[in-house]
């Protein structure tokens, strides 16, 4: 063993790696024959890569595959509404907005549950009901939240009612409009156009100030 | 077949969950197999390979399409599983059956812990002691054996999925084969 070139166990590796040249695996072979210490351990190198190649395939439990579906993340959903905002940003931007602006009207709606009426002389205001007495007359609108109104007398101008009931004397005369307002709904609309109406004030300039 | 996975790809990155099923079922075997090797016990195999599957699909936009995707596969997994290996502590479990293996109960298990009394040895069925001797290599040859001779994973390929020059990979392989030879000595 002593003897032998150390060259040779590097040949019998890039031999069985299948990269050697011509000449080498020439000189290779030619040891081989006339050392029997470096022949067997070849044959050891040969059979062990030969046994280690014999070994079956071995396959994956049944349940992989599911096991593997069950552990992925539950994305798919997420992943859609992303693509879905990426696609229209406008939209999404649109919907941000009506999201956020009937937030804010619909916790004013909630919060808005005090007693209050607009200030005009000549109204009687008793405990959470407001009268127009008879025979008298309001000039200017009157809004009454969560509260009871009664017309006996005459008011010249619009007449609201918030979550609340207005109750009309035969004597009564309303000149311009009269609503009464408890749904959801109708109280947004009216919020809507009461805005409206502050942002652009009508030409006739009769707003009136809520004090 | 490359075109089919990358096809695939394209649809999980688009959402589509149930596109990377095909994937998992086109390679659950390969990976299996090469966990169950390097590790030893069938159910860390499983684990370990349904954890690289996972990772794969968390991590599919990173892929390059124009790299092989078995290649990018098989990194995922035998890093996986040689992290195991460094954390192994002996929580072997001596009396557990082996679901899905035909054969290969006890001795496979302690087969990558520990060294095992020849006569003992002797007695074993071939693939019982196939399994054995792959395990009482070192780790670092373990790994290079198992894709050289029983994926058959060409050299350049095992560098590809160990992020190891060709020359080591080299070494290893010609360490691996002769550890191999070594340890079996007098068959």
């Amino acid at each position: 063993m002593n003897t032998c070139p150390e060259q040779i166990v590097h040949y019998m590796h890039a031999y069985l790696d299948g990269d050697i040249s011509r000449d080498e695996e020439r000189l290779l072979k030619e040891h081989l024959v006339s050392c029997k210490e470096c022949k067997e351990i070849m044959n050891g190198l040969t059979e062990s890569i030969a046994f280690i190649g014999s070994a079956t395939n071995i396959k994956a439990p049944d349940s992989f595959v599911n096991g593997v579906m069950a552990q992925l993340p539950k994305e798919k959903s997420q992943a859609g509404v992303q693509r879905w905002l990426r696609s229209h940003p406008f939209l999404a931007a649109a919907a941000m907005f009506l999201i956020l602006m009937s937030a804010t009207l619909f916790s004013s709606y909630g919060n808005d549950q005090q007693f209050s009426v607009t200030k005009q002389p000549n109204l009687v205001v008793q405990g959470q009901t407001v009268l127009v007495p008879a025979g008298e007359t309001v000039k200017g609108d009157i809004v009454v939240k969560n509260g009871t109104l009664r017309i006996e007398g005459e008011v010249d101008g619009n007449v609201t009612v918030i979550r609340g009931s207005n109750y009309m004397a035969s004597t009564a005369i309303v000149t311009g409009k009269s609503e009464e307002i408890d749904k959801m709904f109708d109280w947004l609309w009216y919020k809507m156009k009461k805005t409206a109406k502050d942002i652009f004030p009508s030409s006739k300039g009769d707003v009136q100030d809520e004090k | 077949m490359d075109e089919l996975i990358n096809k695939r790809i394209n649809e999980v990155l688009k959402g589509n969950q149930n596109a990377f099923e095909e994937v998992v079922t086109l390679f659950q075997h390969r990976l299996y197999q090469v966990c169950y090797r390097m590790l030893g016990n069938a159910q860390e195999a499983e684990d370990i390979a349904q954890e690289a599957f996972v990772r794969a699909y968390i991590n599919i936009h990173t892929f390059d399409q124009k790299r092989k995707f078995s290649t990018w596969l098989f990194r995922i997994a035998t890093n996986l599983c040689i992290d195991r290996i460094r954390k192994k502590k002996p929580d072997y479990y001596l009396d557990a059956n082996v679901p899905g293996t035909d054969g290969l109960n006890m001795y496979s298990q302690i087969a990558a812990s520990g060294e095992l009394p020849e006569d003992e040895v002797e007695r074993m069925e071939l693939q019982e002691r196939i399994h054995y001797e792959i395990g009482r290599l070192p780790d670092k040859y373990r790994s290079v054996i198992v894709l050289r001779y029983i994926e058959e994973l060409p050299l350049q390929e095992i560098g590809d999925i160990l992020k190891l020059p060709l020359g080591t990979v080299k070494t290893r392989v010609h360490r691996g084969r002769e550890a191999l030879r070594k340890q079996m000595g007098n068959i």
